[in-house]
């Protein structure tokens, strides 16, 4: 037999096995090579978390109780992912242009932004999850103990509850490690869809294995199977065609409504199109997965001592048949299908908590205590958050555990949780296809569809005199008999599932429609069902915001707090590029403040996008334009705005490009001016002091001392003479591109080593604390090393120089994104100001004109040219609190300058 | 005749070129190093004669001229204009704007002692 240890040591094996898979693809990702790691393939088996440790250990079980009637609990599905081309794709759909991270999120986006269906939507999804979380900790826990009492005397578990206990802290653990290491933009997590893909892979082999082993191996054959079958009670198994509909309906529900079935289906959705590979691959998956259930219970049936429990006829049947090994795999298999399950959905349901009501209380609060904006580390804190919910969602489970006593059969636990995530169906499927649904009337079906299924079979399900007294039970509250939960109504005798599922659906969807009809949406759920109802027929976008008044750099200090410094500069980069303007600082037109919003929501959810930005636009101003789209009927009027738009768009582009050029062009002659004037005045001073005290030393009546002194004063005048005119000769030399590259290999390391080092011994001598990160600093460089060095050590002085904070820190970070190698130089002081910032890179615009700084000004103008010159950039970096400049190199040089240094 | 001349002027070795050649010439020399101070220097230290230059960091010496032209109290004072720009244009602006006199850079140290001398005794 297996020993106990070997058990434990095979699953940390096999979970850290899983953790490197996750890894390696979350590594690739990051390089950009997603490539397979979103094939249809992965797709497909990702979906496979529908089947669960319900399906691997309860589908026999269930089987063996029930005969063919498990079957409902694929048929649903099957159905929904064959006709994905009515719900499933306008879903994604609608899931990729929302940039939508939760099923909450869906509802709550579609009525209006409306942070209470949010609320409402995730405390329905966690209630509803807890007795199927507590599923999985059941059947781990069950197959720890089949393995247990086989066992020798020494290992026996001791206590089942104290096993299910380290099972839940182990699944918290691994998923916190898993789902919450960093937080994606677009909540899109690489490396988990890859792991349950494996996991997939996992228990398909597991379970055909046992199929296969129990039909040859021991009923010898198809032909003694069905004998077997013939022979057990399966064969006198009745259909009760209100089940069979019911619970297929049930299921179909399901698929769409789990939080962890949208994650994978919606939010990590990489292409419309694999739905139509899942659409036939997954039913076959779900065929296999099914195919030996009816043999293994059959053979469990005949072959295996009476009372044994048929959930677990996957194990026992290869322990009883001394097959270890076989029985090892079947417990990874369900152990496999376990772990997907809580990872995915505590990773969904962790991010509906921290969105919908965490960062929303946070916000508030932090609107109400501090003064001004809540902009800080959003990242960190709905990080914490997430991680928090993890750890809740898995305690909520055991719980129900604890409380329900782990003793009913698996398939009635799923089927409560199934029939509670569907009370969700009514409001999603109105909010995608009728676009008179309202927030209002969505709230009343989720509360008395949610009501109404806690009450008739949530709280039941603790047992009699678990949460319900028996007296209730069976008389009704306060002797009402039509009151009572397993009779509502009056109406008797129906089985408990489908009395919950007539009732709850039927009195949500009435409540749904009839509020709906009898309110009246606001403005901006107009819009949101019009671009979710029609989001088929337009590539219109609705919009929300006026030109507010808000900042570009606010906008991105907030935007760095919640997606991070590089995925958001480079978004406001992108969007200054589509206006026409350089550098990080788009115009903050409403178009522009929109799409943040959108890029936002894929972070934190809509509501809260919503209430960041409204922090800096001012309300969420609805235009009359706007109101006109939603109104108009006819598509072809919006078809011909929107080409106008376009065009108008195009024109504003181009007018702000020419406005930018001439803007240039004009400083630029007034620079040449300047320039000239600046040359005088630099050359001229040196000279001054030169001419002077040559004559003083020319003087007889000197004090003798002091001809040591004046001799020195020519001699340093001299020098700086000779800088000023080797940094303008070089400076041209750059400018006409004509300068001799030397490219070598060099480690970013030691070019910043050595760049400190110089820089320190220039003046001024004070304390300056610098921060560095030497691990990813180790990048292999090529280029003319000496260039790169030279722009290092200049930006560095020039902090040393101006940085005017009472303890000047500089923050050099390396890092390689995207095929280039960027290095930040960050100070603590009071930055550069705004309007100064377009011309620090121009000759001689020295800011102060402080000559104990030493230098002419032309500094960062010689860099930006080095820069240019090696195929790089350099750029000041808004929104950093202190100067921050970025230096930006291509990993390999450009064609054109590696011919350069060779032809030089 | 001397007496107190004040030289404002933000190039040190400059600064001390000059101090030493009044100096022998028998002149009681203030130095101060930037614009932005520079009138209140001024007033505190009532000299007989400034010498300005007009690149200052803080405040341009075209401001400060400007300043001590309107200021009925120094409407007199002699203000010798240092300038690294040696155009007409630009000697012509200052003397417009009220200066006394005009040395470029780079100077002889003669010619700074004859300049001033010329405008204190005005």
């Amino acid at each position: 037999m297996v020993p106990f240890n070997i058990l434990v040591a095979v699953c940390l094996v096999y979970v850290g096995f899983l953790f490197l898979i996750a890894f390696a693809a979350e590594r690739r990702a990051a390089r950009g090579r997603v490539g397979w790691l979103r094939s249809p393939l992965v797709y497909t088996l990702s979906l496979s978390i529908y089947c669960t440790a319900w399906t691997f250990y309860g589908a026999v079980g269930y089987a063996a109780r029930s005969g063919l009637e498990f079957l409902t609990i694929y048929l649903g599905p099957t159905l929904v992912m064959v006709g994905w081309w009515l719900v499933l794709r306008k879903l994604v759909r609608i899931g990729r242009r929302q940039r939508v991270t939760s099923i909450a999120d869906l509802i709550s986006s579609r009525f209006g932004k409306s942070n209470l269906l949010g609320v409402l939507v995730t405390v329905i999804c966690v209630v509803a999850a807890t007795p199927y979380i507590a599923l999985q900790l059941q059947s781990v826990t069950l197959s720890f103990g089949v393995f247990a009492s086989d066992a020798p005397e020494g290992w026996a578990l001791p206590n089942q509850s104290a096993t299910a206990l380290w099972v839940a802290a182990g699944l918290a653990l691994f998923t916190i490690l898993f789902g919450t290491r960093n937080l994606d933009a677009n909540e899109r997590h690489h490396g988990v869809v890859i792991a349950i893909a494996v996991e997939a892979v996992v228990k398909l082999v597991a379970l055909v294995a046992v199929g296969i082993f129990v039909v040859w191996g021991i009923a010898g054959g198809w032909q003694g199977v069905v004998e077997t079958i013939n022979s057990s009670a399966i064969a006198e198994w009745q259909l009760q065609p209100g089940r069979w509909i019911g619970l297929t309906c049930v299921s179909a529900a399901a698929i769409l409504t789990l939080p962890r079935m949208f994650q994978v289906m919606v939010v990590e959705n990489a292409d419309e199109r694999h739905l139509a590979t899942a659409s036939w691959a997954f039913p076959l998956y779900l065929l296999l997965m099914s195919v030996f259930v009816v043999p293994i219970a059959a053979v469990g049936l005949t072959t295996l001592p009476a009372g044994s429990n048929p959930d677990l006829f996957v194990l026992t049947l290869p322990l009883a048949q001394g097959q270890g090994q076989l029985a090892m795999l079947a417990f990874l298999g369900g152990f496999s299908s376990a772990t997907s399950m809580v990872i995915v959905a505590s990773i969904a349901l962790a991010t509906m908590v921290s969105n919908h009501i965490v960062v929303p209380l946070w916000l508030s609060i932090r609107q109400r205590t501090a003064k001004g904006r809540a902009t800080g580390d959003v990242r960190g804190m709905v990080l914490m958050a997430r991680r928090l919910s993890i750890g809740g969602v898995l305690a909520l489970g055991y719980s129900y555990y604890h409380l329900s006593g782990g003793s009913a059969a698996l398939a009635s636990i799923g089927l409560i949780a199934f029939l509670g995530a569907a009370q969700i169906l009514p409001a999603m499927l109105g909010g995608i296809f009728w676009r008179g649904a309202t927030g209002a009337g969505a709230a009343m079906g989720l509360i008395v569809g949610f009501i109404v299924w806690i009450y008739t079979l949530y709280l039941p399900s603790f047992g009699e005199d678990g949460l319900i007294s028996h007296d209730l039970m069976q008389l009704g509250p306060w002797g009402i008999a039509w009151l009572r939960p397993h009779a509502l109504f009056g109406i008797e005798g129906l089985d408990p599932v489908l009395h919950t599922l007539f009732w709850s659906l039927s009195l949500n969807a009435i409540s749904f429609v009839c509020g709906s009809l009898f309110t009246f949406p606001s403005p901006i759920e107009r819009m949101q069902g019009v671009a979710f109802v029609n989001v088929f027929d337009t590539d219109a976008d609705t919009r929300g915001w006026s030109r507010g008044g808000a900042e570009a750099e606010d906008l991105l200090i907030m935007a760095q707090g919640i997606l991070g410094a590089d995925e958001a500069q480079a978004f406001f980069q992108a969007e200054a590029e589509a206006q026409g303007k350089a550098g990080l600082l788009p115009d903050t037109t409403p178009e522009f403040i929109d799409r943040l919003e959108r890029r936002l929501a894929g972070a934190v959810g809509a509501a809260t996008a919503h209430a960041m930005i409204a922090q800096f636009a001012e309300g969420a101003v609805v235009s009359a334009q706007d109101l006109m789209a939603v109104a108009s009927e006819a598509q072809q009027i919006m078809e011909y705005s929107i080409q106008l738009e376009a065009k108008s768009e195009e024109l504003a582009r181009t007018a702000r490009q020419l406005q930018e050029a001439n803007d240039k062009l004009r400083d630029l002659s007034v620079q040449k001016d300047a320039f000239l004037s600046q040359i005088s005045h630099e050359l001229r001073t040196p000279m001054t002091s030169i001419r002077a005290f040559s004559e003083i030393l020319m003087d007889p009546e000197l004090p003798p001392g002091m001809q040591q002194k004046y001799a020195e004063i020519i001699h340093d005048e001299t020098i700086r003479l000779t800088r000023l005119l080797d940094d303008l000769l070089d400076l041209s030399v750059l400018e006409n591109r004509k300068v001799q590259l030397n490219i070598k290999v060099a480690n970013l390391h030691d070019l910043i080593e050595k760049a400190v080092r110089a820089a320190s011994s220039t003046q001024p001598q004070r304390s300056f604390t610098l921060h560095r990160d030497p691990p990813a600093e180790h990048i292999p460089v090529i280029t003319d090393t000496d260039r790169l060095l030279q722009v290092f050590i200049n930006l560095i002085s020039n902090a040393r120089k101006y940085c005017d904070a009472e303890r000047p820190e500089l923050t050099i970070s390396a890092r390689k994104r995207g095929g280039r190698i960027i290095v930040d130089f960050i100070d603590n002081g009071s930055g550069i100001p705004k309007e100064a910032r377009r011309l620090i890179f121009e000759k001689f615009s020295r800011l102060t004109d402080n000559n104990q700084a030493g230098g002419a000004g032309l500094g960062l103008a010689i860099c930006r040219e080095i820069m240019a010159n090696l195929g790089g950039s350099i750029t000041y970096l808004p929104g950093q609190g202190g100067a921050a400049f970025r230096v930006s190199l291509p990993v390999r040089p450009p064609k054109e300058i590696i011919e350069r240094a060779k032809t030089s | 005749m001397t007496g107190k001349v004040l030289l404002i002027e933000d190039e040190p070795h400059i600064a001390e070129a000059i101090r030493y050649v009044l100096d022998r010439d028998g002149w009681q020399v203030v130095t101060h190093g930037e614009g932005a101070d520079a009138m209140r220097v001024l007033r505190r230290e009532r000299p007989d004669a400034v010498i300005l230059d007009l690149m200052l960091p803080g405040r341009s010496g075209h401001d400060i001229l400007a300043e001590i032209r309107a200021d009925p109290e120094l409407h007199g004072l002699p203000v010798l204009i240092l300038s690294a720009m040696g155009q007409a244009q630009e000697r012509a602006r200052a003397h417009q704007a009220g200066a006394s006199g005009f040395v470029a850079k780079p100077f002889g140290n003669d010619e700074i002692v004859r300049a001033l001398r010329e405008v204190a005794a005005r």
